[in-house]
């Protein structure tokens, strides 16, 4: 089901049990990595903030672990790729359907996208991704990168 | 039936509407309607709305659009997507 996602996901860009407050510390932090691995601009984490401040990109999974994708414009992107986080404990995201709903976030995939036609595959495999209980209790319980490559693969 | 043109919206206009547009074309053919899908900013839906039959976000729409509108993480989540698809095919069978 997701099974290539991990081949979209930079394993320099994976970071487990972030402990923080704020969901901009977790924005920058990913964000950074996807900088250093070449995938986008400097511009690239204050875009996605500004974004996320006017359309947010919570999503309630109606479970234990809610998940936010956060991403932006193509024009702060290099070439496609995500960023992953999984949080020690959550912090708040304003819900994609409603800014003024908070959504407790736990799992954050940070998306590098660029061109509509060649993202279509990685979108669908996130989607899959957080629409399996089993694949999101595995990614939060992961502890090393082999761990996650497991649950994606 | 003749084809319906569905206008997705979503934040970036590339990057959830695209997940949307695919589900949603791909189920309403398997119930015998033929979407021309269109996608755009939901910030800039006002200027796409010529000839479209009915929009579908993932985030808040501009009101009084004066075209049908559903708003739903259905297609992302998994969760109320059945029912998303029966309202969906409900508004482009009126």
């Amino acid at each position: 089901m997701a099974e290539a996602l991990m081949n979209h996901i930079d394993p320099e860009a994976i970071v487990l049990g972030v402990d923080t407050d704020s969901r901009e510390a977790v924005i920058r932090l990913l964000a950074g990595k996807l900088k250093d691995a070449g995938y986008v601009k400097d511009s690239f984490a204050d875009a996605v903030l500004a974004r996320e401040a006017t359309m947010p990109t919570g999503l309630p999974l109606g479970h234990a672990v809610n998940v936010a994708v956060p991403h932006t414009d193509p024009e702060h992107v290099l070439k496609p790729g995500i960023a992953l986080a999984t949080l020690k404990k959550p912090v708040t995201f304003a819900n994609m359907e409603d800014p003024d709903e908070a959504v407790e976030v736990g799992l954050v995939f940070l998306m590098a996208l660029n061109d509509k036609d060649r993202q279509i595959e990685m979108l669908q495999e996130i989607m899959a991704t957080i629409q399996s209980k089993e694949a999101i209790s595995g990614l939060m319980q992961a502890s090393s990168l082999d761990d996650v490559a497991a649950v994606l693969k | 039936m003749s084809k319906k043109t569905v206008l997705f919206a979503c934040g970036t206009g590339i990057a959830t509407s695209t997940v949307v547009a695919n589900a949603v074309t791909e189920a309403m053919k398997e119930r015998g309607i033929t979407i021309d899908s269109r996608q755009c900013k939901a910030t800039e839906v006002r200027s796409e709305l010529n000839g479209v039959d009915l929009i579908v976000s993932t985030t808040q729409l501009p009101s009084d659009l004066g075209v049908p509108s559903i708003v739903t993480l259905a297609f992302l989540t998994g969760m109320g997507k059945a029912e998303a698809l029966d309202k969906i095919e409900a508004e482009l069978r009126k």
